[in-house]
C-alpha cells in the first residue's frame, strides 16, 4: 500500500489538486456544472493529445519538438477532405487522417534512428517540414468536419441503458480523451512494447544487452506520438469545424505538462496518467483566473510561475533523494 | 566503430569551417546562377544585415549549448528588451531607456541560472517557463504604457538600416562582439570552463570548477546577449511589438546546429554558428527566388537543414 502511495505520490496528488481546483471553482461559481466542465473538456482535448503524444517519446528517452505542426497537418488534412464529403466518408477520413499522423511520426523516428542526429536538432527541422506541408495543404483557416464528429465531443454523456441523469454531468470530450488513450497506451503499456518503451528511455545501452532493438522501440515510439497528435488535430478540427494551418501553442504547453506531470525528461520515468491530469489543472486554473475576472494576461504569468516553481521544486526533491 | 577515421574526415574534423564555408559559397553560386547578377555589392550588404542579428541570437544558443544547454528564453528577452526601451524612450531619453530595458534580460537570466544551477532543471525546462513569464509580464506591462507610444531612437535605425561605404552600419557592432565571443571561448578561463562543464560536468565539478557560479554568468551573459539583439533588431524592423524576435528563436538554434555546434555540449564553437546563420540566410533568400509556394518553402528549409547536418556530422565523425 505504502509502496503503490509512493509510486504513484505525484499522480495523487495531481488528482487531489484537480478535485481541490474544482471544489475552488464551485465555490467562485456556485452554478459551475456541465457547461462549465464541457467548456473545460473542449478547451483541454487538443492539449490532452499533445501531451500524450509528447508524454510517450519522452518516457522513449527522446523529445518531439514537431508535434504542434504534425498536429496541424491532421487538422489540415482532415478539414480539406470532410469539406463536402457525406457522414459515412468522414468514417474513412478520420482513419486516413490517423494512418497520416502514424506514418508522419514513423518519419521522424526513423530520421532520428538512420542519420544519427540528436533528437532535438532532427524534430526541429521536421517542425519547419510539417508546418511547411500543413500550408500546402491549406492556405488559411478553412474546410470542413463532419456533423457526427463535432457532436462526438459536445455536450455531456448519455449512454443507451443508464437513466440519464446519471452520467449526464460528465462531458463526452472528458470520456472521449479517456477512452481514446485508455484503449491506445493500456495495451501497449502492459505489452513487451511498453516495457522496451521504459527500458530504452532510462538506459539504452542496458536495453540493447537485454536484447531490446533500439532503432525498432525509437521508431515505434515517435509513431505512437505522430498518431496521438494526429488525433489532436482532429480534435482541434472537431471543436471548430475548419482546418488550421498554422501551428498553435501546443508544443510549449505539452513540455510543460509533461514535466508537471512528474514525467522525466530524461527518459524512462513516468506515466501518462500524470500528464493528463497536469493538461486539465492548467486549464481548469486558466478558467478560474477568467471566472475571477483575472486580466488573462495576468494568466499566462500565473501560469508560466506554477510551471517555473513547480520543475524547480521538483528539481529540489530529486537532488535531496540522490543525497540520500 | 573500429574504422580509422579517414584522412578526409581527420582534416575536416580538424578544420571543421572548411566544409560550411565550401557550403556557403555553393549556395552563394547556386543563386548567381539562377539569378545571373543579383549576387552584387547591395545584395551582400542586405544579406549581411540580415546574417547579423539572427548570429548574435544564436550566440545565445553557441555559448548555453556548449554547456549542454539550450536558451529558449532568448527570442522573448530580445522582443522585452527591444519593447521596453521603444516605450521607455520617450518618458527617460535614449540612454537611460537602453539601461532600462536590459534589466530584465538580466532578470530572466539570472533567473534561469538559478533554476539550472541550483535546482538542477533541465535548461531547455526552465529558459521555455521563464520565457513564458516574461511573456505574460510583456503583454501586462504593454497595457501600462499604451498610451505614451513608443520611439525606435535614430541612433539604433542608423546602426540597424544604414549603410557606410556599402557595407551594413551593425557590423561596427557585430565585429567587435564576434571578435570577443571568438577570443572568450577559447582564450579565456570561463570560455574553457564552458567547454569542460559540457564535456563531462562530474569532473569539471571534481576539479575544483564551481559549476554554479559559470551557470548564473552563462545564463545571464545570454540574456544580455539576447537583449542587444533586440536593440539591434529593433532598428532594424522600426516597428516594436510583442512578438518582434520570437519567430527568429527557432532558426537561432539551427544556425547553431549548422554550425556544428554539438547539443549534447563541449564541441564546437562560434566560429561556425556566423557561417551557419549565413547559409541560413542565403538559403531563406534562394527559397524566396524559387517560385514555390511558402508552404513548400517550410518543408526545403527543414530538410536541408536536417540534411546539412546529418552529412557534417557523418563528415567530422561526431556520432
Amino acid at each position: 500500500m505504502t509502496q503503490t502511495l509512493a509510486k504513484h505520490g505525484w499522480t495523487l496528488g495531481l488528482a487531489a489538486l484537480f478535485a481541490a481546483l474544482l471544489i475552488l471553482t464551485k465555490m467562485i461559481q456556485p452554478d459551475f456544472g456541465l457547461s462549465g466542465l464541457d467548456s473545460l473538456g473542449r478547451a483541454a482535448l487538443p492539449f490532452a493529445f499533445a501531451t500524450a503524444a509528447m508524454t510517450v517519446v519522452v518516457l522513449a528517452g527522446g523529445i518531439d519538438l514537431s508535434v504542434a505542426s504534425m498536429m496541424a497537418v491532421a487538422s489540415v488534412t482532415g478539414a480539406r477532405l470532410m469539406d463536402g464529403a457525406t457522414e459515412t466518408e468522414a468514417v474513412w477520413i478520420v482513419g486516413f487522417v490517423l494512418v497520416v499522423g502514424l506514418c508522419m511520426g514513423a518519419i521522424n523516428g526513423a530520421l532520428i534512428v538512420f542519420t544519427r542526429v540528436p533528437d532535438i536538432v532532427v524534430t526541429l527541422s521536421m517542425l519547419f517540414v510539417w508546418e511547411g506541408t500543413a500550408l500546402l495543404i491549406l492556405q488559411g483557416p478553412e474546410g470542413g468536419c463532419a456533423v457526427w464528429l463535432t457532436n462526438l465531443i459536445l455536450g455531456g454523456l448519455t449512454l443507451p441503458l443508464l437513466p440519464e441523469g446519471l452520467t449526464n454531468w460528465l462531458p463526452k470530450s472528458v470520456v472521449l480523451v479517456i477512452v481514446v488513450l485508455g484503449v491506445i497506451w493500456v495495451p501497449i503499456r502492459r505489452s513487451k512494447l511498453g516495457l522496451s518503451i521504459y527500458a530504452v528511455g532510462s538506459d539504452p545501452l542496458a536495453a540493447y544487452r537485454s536484447g531490446v532493438s533500439l532503432g525498432q522501440t525509437r521508431i515505434i515510439a515517435y509513431a505512437l506520438a505522430g498518431l496521438l497528435a494526429a488525433l489532436g488535430g482532429l480534435s482541434l478540427t472537431m471543436s471548430t469545424g475548419i482546418g488550421e494551418p498554422i501551428p498553435g501553442p501546443y508544443l510549449m504547453a505539452s513540455v510543460a505538462a509533461v514535466v508537471l506531470g512528474g514525467v522525466a525528461l530524461t527518459g524512462g520515468k513516468g506515466g501518462l496518467m500524470g500528464p493528463i491530469l497536469a493538461v486539465f489543472v492548467l486549464r481548469l486554473v486558466r478558467m478560474d483566473l477568467t471566472l475571477l475576472s483575472v486580466d488573462p494576461n495576468v494568466t499566462t504569468i500565473i501560469e508560466g510561475t506554477i510551471m517555473v516553481v513547480v520543475v524547480m521544486f521538483g528539481g529540489l526533491l530529486a537532488l535531496r533523494g540522490r543525497i540520500r | 566503430m573500429t574504422k580509422e577515421p579517414s584522412r578526409l574526415s581527420r582534416a575536416l574534423s580538424d578544420y571543421p569551417l572548411i566544409p560550411l564555408t565550401l557550403l556557403l559559397v555553393v549556395l552563394v553560386v547556386a543563386l548567381e546562377l539562377l539569378r545571373p547578377g543579383i549576387v552584387n555589392e547591395r545584395w551582400i550588404a542586405n544579406t549581411i544585415k540580415f546574417a547579423i542579428p539572427l548570429a548574435m541570437l544564436a550566440a545565445c544558443q553557441t555559448l548555453t549549448m556548449l554547456t549542454g544547454g539550450i536558451d529558449l528564453s532568448a527570442g522573448v528577452a530580445a522582443t522585452v528588451v527591444a519593447f521596453v526601451m521603444a516605450t521607455q524612450v520617450p518618458v527617460l531619453g535614449v540612454p537611460l531607456a537602453i539601461a532600462v530595458s536590459l534589466i530584465p534580460a538580466i532578470a530572466m537570466g539570472l533567473l534561469n541560472g538559478f533554476g539550472i544551477a541550483i535546482c538542477r532543471v533541465h535548461p531547455l525546462i526552465m529558459t521555455l517557463g521563464t520565457g513564458l513569464v516574461a511573456t505574460g509580464c510583456l503583454q501586462v506591462y504593454q497595457r501600462f504604457v499604451i498610451a505614451s507610444g513608443s520611439v525606435v531612437p535614430e541612433s539604433l535605425a542608423w546602426l540597424g538600416t544604414g549603410r557606410t561605404l556599402g557595407l551594413p552600419n551593425s557590423l561596427a557592432l557585430f565585429l567587435p562582439f564576434a571578435a570577443l565571443i571568438l577570443l572568450a571561448q577559447r582564450q579565456t578561463g570561463f570560455g574553457r570552463l564552458l567547454y569542460a562543464i559540457g564535456s563531462n560536468e562530474g569532473a569539471a565539478r571534481l576539479s575544483g570548477v564551481r559549476t554554479w557560479q559559470v551557470y548564473f554568468t552563462l545564463y545571464a551573459l545570454s540574456g544580455v546577449i539576447a537583449g542587444i539583439t533586440g536593440l539591434l533588431y529593433v532598428g532594424l524592423i522600426k516597428a516594436p511589438s510583442l512578438s518582434l524576435v520570437n519567430p527568429m528563436l527557432l532558426p537561432s538554434v539551427a544556425a547553431a546546429v549548422v554550425g556544428g555546434t554539438s547539443i549534447f555540449g563541449g564541441r564546437g564553437g562560434y566560429g561556425g554558428t556566423i557561417l551557419g546563420a549565413l547559409i541560413l540566410t542565403v538559403l531563406g533568400t534562394l527559397l524566396t527566388l524559387v517560385q514555390i509556394p511558402e508552404g513548400a518553402r517550410g518543408v526545403f528549409f527543414g530538410l536541408i537543414i536536417l540534411a546539412v547536418t546529418a552529412i557534417y556530422m557523418r563528415l567530422t565523425n561526431q556520432t
